[in-house]
């Protein structure tokens, strides 16, 4: 690899962001060099710059963002000296961007196709009849389905895994020496992101095309990488050859990360046979309209136990949620709490039987009134539920953020925009606790969240459950979650639950083909994991391909 | 069934239901106008008998419902009624030719269509130019000269920038005529030539709405993430605006001329008194001034109607625009 000239250079960059009338750092002094064909992966949390820095190497910033100190240069030429025609020139012909959401960065008014060949008819690179016969011929490299046909399509008619493919054919159009990865399967299910990573490592290695890999999932890039630079707040921590980082980082930083996904509770006692579960779904079928939605869905939920949901995106975790809430009255069946038959819909259910069962969602921005202090959302239930005003609310709900590791005295009188992500999560925490109930339903609490601030949320989650008896249900998609906090696990697919039992089980074989595929298609740090498993199983037998096969 | 033409059908019926109602709120009102026919002709010499004789000829004298009722029944049938004045012409002078309020109507609407057509054909392609390029330059001096003249035309009265108009192109530099004389026979150049005026003044009046309209629309869009795409696919900033843009800003835009055009055809009674344009308007407002309500709530029901019709227009091409209505899953 050393021997290849240098493509990308970019020397000691200063990126600087706009916030209301004041320029602060972003990105604080980095080099990066990238050879011919070499695949770099950039890793880092959020709001390491790890976006600004790739979109610098194209020599395009957003609006709010300019380089103020530093040089990039691609194949010698001088990116921030050149004129906007010269980069145009450059740009989706030399260099390409392939964007975390597809389905937001293709134009919604335009065929597939169209878009394709818009780069090579602009750039005067090919014909548009020669670029759509390319088109398709690279949508049958990335082995997506009907690819004669697939291009006449609009992007909502595609779905999310297929349209991520579809940018990638896109970026290759004019087969350029770079293209810039920005989180490319960050938004797809694991099964999806399988094959889409598959098809992208095979089309860059085919063309020989160089590319930046960012993404802030540690596995991915051990799969994607030649090197691996990680950032920290704008800085770089360190780089190295992937195996290399993979066995043996150097700097305290990256030692946190890799070791993230070490947490795991210990396997709890079995429940005994009699226990009356504190949540029990029975046989329910759920509709929206007149298309049931959830199948015939039986689960209990013991005292002071986590049973872990996990399921694709569409395959019923939170609309098994709603039901339970009494948000969506199930058609046939009920749920249970402590034995009794609760009614189905909320409105019909007593203030005893609200507070019993609480909820923290996912989006934690969205989930807070950006307006009440964080004293007043907590203090809400507290009134509410508890019956508690003046001095004792007070009293109540400093303690309470004082159990979610808020000292009171600080944030008693803050703004939500005040906090950060993994904070407002802890508020909503508190909001959850505050109701006192034995249940909480977590939907997807931490996939927003930083790996290291959702490890921080996931102990907290435990020690509150051990200290307080909590049962909770653990609505996620991440089987790295569900590892570290689960006691029981139920795999869910298209409102079905095809598989129930103790995790110790579910982590060993025999399982369902389903449960089966979704544990093969995490990735792991093992950067052989990819190669290995398509080795093994042929590219047929992953992703959406395997799922259809199934069906 | 298509959703498209679902839709289609539905907003057909709302805007029957919406004429509906606009027919009781027309007719209430008009009914609420202190005086009527009888006293308006009679003046200074109205004495009670004589009032009472004309009212009782135009059935003035039945209860509300009665008379709404058979107005309403007459008007489905497409008989628009007879002009009071035309009326007691007729019964004073012996005249045999009746000309019904659709006769009158109905050359005078056709002048304004005409109009409004002519205005529309100038006014929303330059609006929308307009637009688009104050979007590609936007912030600059170019962008703000755009909003400061348009916004400056339409603050200032119609007869104000009608008289400019004249000024400048009728009287120091003699190129269009500055009164509209439409006779009966006109040529189409000839009835061209003597509409430009007025509908020049008009482009002035409705241009601000509809550029700003694309402006705003198009901007709004520039952060979403398919814009950023075309960018860094090297597109020209123009091609992004007008390929990637404009494409999914027409809903909010369409909106805006619809509005725009249903004022051209119902709101421009000022223009047509300045260029003594021979339109609806001014035969609306001498009708008010005479309480001569048949013609009045003709004249409504059909301002009701073009505001129905355009909206609806505006709807069904907004659900045209949208590819996940056209193509659907």
């Amino acid at each position: 690899m050393s021997d290849r000239p240098t493509l990308v250079e970019m020397r000691g960059i200063k990126m600087e962001g706009r916030s209301d009338e004041t320029w602060t750092p972003i990105i604080k002094g980095v080099d990066l060099t990238l050879q011919k064909g070499e695949v770099l992966g950039l890793i880092g949390e959020s709001g390491a710059g790890k976006s600004t820095l790739g979109l610098a190497a194209m020599g395009f910033t957003r609006d709010g963002v300019r380089i103020s100190e530093g040089s990039v240069t691609f194949d010698g030429i001088d990116l921030l000296a050149a004129s906007a025609e010269q980069k145009r020139a450059l740009l989706g012909k030399r260099i390409a961007y392939v964007a975390q959401s597809a389905a937001a960065s293709f134009n919604p008014a335009h065929k597939l196709i169209d878009q394709h060949s818009e780069g090579p008819t602009q750039h005067n690179v090919m014909s548009k009849a020669e670029s759509e016969a390319d088109g398709m011929e690279l949508y049958r490299k990335l082995r997506l389905p009907n690819p004669d046909e697939i291009g006449f399509r609009y992007p909502h008619q595609v779905s999310g895994g297929q349209l991520q493919r579809a940018m990638t054919a896109m970026a290759m159009s004019c087969r350029p020496d770079l293209i810039i990865f920005d989180e490319p399967t960050t938004a797809l299910d694991v099964t999806t992101q399988i094959e889409v990573l598959a098809s992208i490592r095979d089309i860059v290695e085919e063309y020989d095309t160089a590319a930046i890999y960012i993404t802030h999932d540690l596995a991915v890039v051990a799969q994607m990488a030649d090197r691996i630079k990680v950032l920290l707040k704008g800085d770089e921590v360190e780089e190295n050859e992937t195996r290399e980082m993979l066995s043996n980082p150097k700097e305290q930083y990256t030692k946190s990360l890799w070791a993230v996904r070490e947490f795991q509770r210990p396997q709890k006692p079995p429940v005994s046979t009699d226990a009356t579960p504190v949540i029990s779904v029975q046989g329910v079928t759920a509709a929206y309209g007149k298309i049931d939605v959830l199948h015939d869905v039986s689960f209990d939920i013991h005292a002071g136990r986590t049973v872990a949901v996990v399921g694709e995106s569409g395959s019923g975790k939170s609309t098994t949620a709603r039901c339970i809430t009494g948000l969506l009255p199930p058609r046939i069946g009920h749920i249970e709490l402590d034995g009794n038959t609760l009614p189905l819909d909320y409105r019909q259910r007593d203030k005893e039987q609200l507070r019993q069962v609480q909820m923290i969602y996912q989006m934690a921005d969205t989930a807070l009134n950006p307006r009440k202090k964080i004293g007043e959302i907590i203090g809400r239930p507290v009134e509410f539920y508890m019956g508690l005003k003046g001095r004792e609310k007070r009293r109540r709900v400093e303690e309470l953020l004082d159990q979610i590791e808020l000292p009171a005295a600080q944030y008693f009188d803050r703004l939500p925009s005040e906090l950060s992500g993994g904070q407002k999560q802890r508020i909503g925490i508190a909001r959850a606790l505050a109701a006192e109930p034995k249940f909480i339903i977590c939907d997807e609490v931490t996939s927003a969240l930083d790996q290291l601030v959702a490890e921080g949320i996931l102990r907290l989650l435990a020690d509150l459950q051990d200290e307080l008896g909590l049962s909770y249900m653990f609505i996620t998609h991440d089987l790295a979650t569900v590892r570290s906090i689960a006691d029981e696990v139920v795999v869910m697919k298209d409102g079905n639950v095809v598989e129930q039992g103790p995790k110790t089980d579910m982590f060993q074989p025999p399982h369902h083909p389903y449960t089966d595929l979704l544990l093969s298609s995490v990735p792991e740090m093992d950067p052989d994991w990819l190669s290995t498993l398509l080795a093994e199983r042929g590219a047929d037998n992953i992703g959406d391909a395997a799922v259809d096969k199934m069906a | 069934m298509n959703p498209v033409l679902t839709i289609i059908l539905q907003r057909l019926a709302l805007g029957l239901l919406t004429l509906l109602i606009v027919s009781f709120v027309i007719f209430t009102a008009v009914n609420m106008l202190p005086g009527d026919f009888a006293e308006a002709l009679l003046g200074q010499s109205a004495t009670p008998e004589a009032v009472a004789a004309i009212r009782k000829d135009l059935n003035l004298d039945q209860p509300f419902f009665v008379r709404y009722f058979s107005w309403l029944g007459a008007m489905l049938t497409g008989d628009l009624g007879v002009s009071y004045a035309q009326l007691n012409f007729q019964s004073n002078m012996g005249a045999s030719t009746l000309k019904t309020v659709a006769d009158q109507i109905a050359p005078r609407f056709a002048n304004t269509m005409f109009l409004a057509g002519v205005t529309a054909c100038i006014a929303v392609p330059f609006a929308v130019t307009l637009g688009v390029l104050a979007a590609l330059y936007r912030n600059s001096v170019f962008d703000k000269g755009v909003n400061i003249a348009t916004l400056t035309s339409i603050s200032s009265p119609e007869f104000f920038l009608a008289y400019i108009l004249v000024l400048f192109l009728a009287v120091l530099n003699p190129l269009l005529p500055s009164i509209a004389n439409i006779y009966q026979g006109i040529s189409f150049q000839d009835r061209l030539v003597a509409t430009l005026l007025p509908a020049l003044t008009l482009t002035l009046v409705v241009t601000a709405h509809m550029m700003r309209m694309t402006r705003a629309a198009i901007i709004s869009l520039l952060a979403s993430p398919y814009i950023e795409m075309a960018r860094l696919k090297g597109i020209s900033p123009l091609r992004v605006i007008v390929k990637h843009a404009l494409p999914n800003a027409w809903a909010p835009i369409i909106n805006v001329i619809a509005l725009n055009l249903a004022y051209l055809i119902t709101g421009v009674v000022v223009v047509e008194v300045v260029f003594n344009y021979p339109g609806i308007g001014q035969l609306f407002v001498d009708a008010v001034k005479n309480r001569d309500i048949p013609v009045v709530q003709a004249c409504c029901l059909i301002f009701a109607g073009a505001y129905i019709l355009l909206n609806l227009a505006a709807d069904i091409l907004s659900i045209m625009t949208n590819p996940r209505l056209r193509h659907p899953k």
